[in-house]
């Protein structure tokens, strides 16, 4: 059933909505758990479109096999994702940045509130983000080191290729993550693809470990699918990759490679004078996980992550 | 005066991005002001160039005090300024919420790490900030509490009001958070304006810069004494919000007072111009902030109220 989390009239004759669907078995019963699947916080990340019409697909017409709550909630950043901004439109508020909301400052902030309210008590929430234009990442979990014993156990179980323990944004202070964990929901952040783009296969294995989760909390007792064993990693096993001059960056490597330390990962070219201006090396072994896909660099940009850091 | 080249680095399409530091004087360190950390911040920018005008005809005059170097440094976003975006011009970044930075990360860490490293061992930090909801503040001086701050020194400037503030997670990554932690007495100042030139607090601001250097024994320099400030805690700010959406309508401005239920703004029916809403004051008191916009959303802080002590 779609209901609505929270709501704004916008100044001309529009009401913006931050929907749900609830997904509920035919006959409900007392003390059911729950399950928050949760995308969209930011407007050009779109891997969790997908995910969540798949999901809801695929829940209603094998409904006999629900034993919980499902609560989807597609897109939480309405009017970035329909005005192709990552941030909130006519406050530029990364929306990922305002949890868990504030009553006194903007409308934005209020319904940042409402959703981490509307959330609060699921027995899990996963908060799936695609990356940025500028990055392109495997299916990955990511958890904070703070709330790894909890989770991890659950993150294994979302078919990712790895588990990052990390500090990354999606996990820190001011994020919908941090704080549903904080109050005691716990709430796994997916990382995969790139943004402004669907990748259906990223989003196929993830609903596999979604019915893989809801079947191990008793949510689902239909088939699912063999998930795969991630590698978990911590900060200290992840080596970033920045580059040092600006220019177009060609990569020479793909995605989920695996590199030893002096490998070639690509170059930095200047188009006006036909010459390389740097050639970036692995400085360590291990997998590529993230990689440069918005071609033009600045002086610093992040060109690739390597999980392993092994010299 | 001496005009430095802090950070530099080379576009592909575009001139090189440069950060410059006006100097005067030589000595010990004794005060860094930084304007425009964000592409909008046109009025900061503005104060800056005011104040190096200033500090050079005292500078010429021999009345910076003996052994006390003064810094500014007016913009350190200049490429977001020349193309008329808030944010980093690439990314999206917000420099500041990218402090202490980090020389060997993301450009925006790198802009961040070389100018905290410039501006760090200074005696006192002043930098000229703006809020991100867009309307009119009383002009004051904000220090956040962070165990290291000095309120008295604040009092000094001589702006009509003080304001603390609690830092919120997000506040770690800004420019005056990460000055105090280093030991700088670090003060924002808010003046009316952020996208449009205000003379009249550009000029209050470049006043009470100053003045505060007067007081400190930095210059000589001879002014009145400004206002005895008021501090508050910015929590006991009383916000006072819309219901609706549609044309707003401004009656009451910064610095007004108004009675308990006195009508500060309307809302008007953006087709019909009826009013669809009297936004009246909850409490008497001081009008502190104002909402600008002409238009107007649901849920939006139109006014913050300085609440009237009772008798």
């Amino acid at each position: 059933m779609l209901e609505t989390v929270a709501s704004c009239c916008l100044t001309v004759d529009e009401k913006v909505l931050i929907r749900k669907n609830r997904l509920e078995p035919k006959n409900p019963a007392e003390g059911q758990k729950r399950i928050a699947i949760v995308t969209g916080i930011h407007g050009d990340e779109l891997e969790g479109q997908y995910v969540c019409y798949e999901l809801i697909r695929r829940i209603t017409r094998n409904l006999s096999d629900l034993n919980g709550i499902v609560d989807v909630y597609p897109m939480l950043n309405p009017l970035g994702a329909d005005s192709v901004s990552r941030q909130i439109p006519l406050y530029d508020l990364d929306m990922n940045k305002i949890f868990p909301g504030d009553e006194s400052t903007t409308p934005w902030e209020l319904m940042a509130k409402q959703v981490v309210e509307d959330i609060k008590g699921a027995d899990l929430c996963i908060d799936i983000h695609s990356s940025d234009i500028f990055l392109r990442e495997i299916p990955q979990v990511r958890i904070s080191p703070e709330d790894s014993v909890k989770l991890l156990p659950y993150a294994k179980l979302l078919n990712a290729d790895f588990v990052w323990v990390g500090n990354s944004s999606a996990v820190r202070p001011s994020s919908l993550s941090h704080t549903l964990n904080e109050m005691g929901t716990p709430c796994l952040v997916v990382e995969m693809g790139a943004g402004m783009k669907i990748i259906k296969e990223y989003g196929d294995r993830i609903l596999d470990g979604i019915f893989a989760l809801m079947a191990e909390l008793g949510i689902w007792t239909g088939a699912v699918e063999q998930v795969s064993n991630p590698i978990v990693s911590s900060d200290g096993e992840v080596s970033l990759i920045h580059c040092n001059k600006s220019g177009m960056f060609m990569p020479a490597v793909d995605n989920w490679i695996g590199l030893c330390e002096g490998d070639h990962i690509g170059d930095v070219l200047n188009v006006f004078t036909g010459e390389i201006e740097e050639e970036i090396f692995s400085p360590v072994s291990g997998m590529v996980f993230t990689l440069r896909e918005y071609p033009i660099v600045s002086d610093g940009s992040l060109i690739a992550r390597i999980l392993g850091g092994r010299r | 005066m001496t005009k430095d080249l802090i950070y530099k680095f080379t576009s592909p399409y575009r001139g090189d991005f440069k950060v410059s530091a006006y100097r005067f004087n030589k000595g010990e360190k004794s005060c860094c002001i930084v304007g425009a950390l964000r592409g909008n911040e046109i009025q900061q920018l503005y104060i800056c160039s005011k104040l190096i005008k200033a500090l050079t005809e005292l500078e010429k005059q021999c009345k910076i005090s003996y052994n006390h170097e003064i810094t500014v440094i007016p913009c350190v976003n200049p490429f977001s300024v020349n193309v008329g975006k808030k944010f980093w011009c690439n990314d999206g970044r917000d420099i500041n919420r990218d402090f202490p930075g980090s020389k060997t990360g993301e450009p925006t860490q790198r802009i961040a790490a070389e100018v905290l490293n410039t501006v760090s061992g200074y005696q006192y930090g002043i930098q000229f900030a703006s809020f991100y909801i867009q309307g009119d503040f009383i002009p004051h001086v904000k220090m956040m509490e962070t165990g290291k701050e000095n309120k008295s020194l604040a009092n000094l400037f001589g702006l009509p009001y003080v304001v603390l503030r609690d830092p919120k997670p997000f506040d770690e990554n800004t420019l005056n958070y990460n000055w105090q932690i280093n030991n700088t007495s670090a003060f924002s100042v808010y003046t009316n304006e952020t996208e449009n030139i205000d003379e009249g607090s550009a000029e209050l601001a470049v006043s009470a810069v100053l003045r505060f250097l007067s007081r400190m024994g930095i210059i000589k320099y001879h002014c009145h004494g400004g206002y005895m400030p008021t501090t508050l805690e910015e929590s006991t700010l009383m916000p006072v919000r819309s219901t609706t959406g549609g044309i707003y309508k401004r009656i009451k401005r910064p610095g007004d007072e108004v009675s308990q239920g006195e009508v500060m703004a309307e809302i008007l029916h953006p087709y019909e111009n009826t009013v669809l809403e009297e936004i009246k004051a909850p409490c008497s008191g001081i009008v502190f902030f104002s909402h600008k916009s002409p238009l107007v959303s649901e849920s939006t802080v139109v006014y913050k109220l300085i609440k009237r002590l009772k008798n």
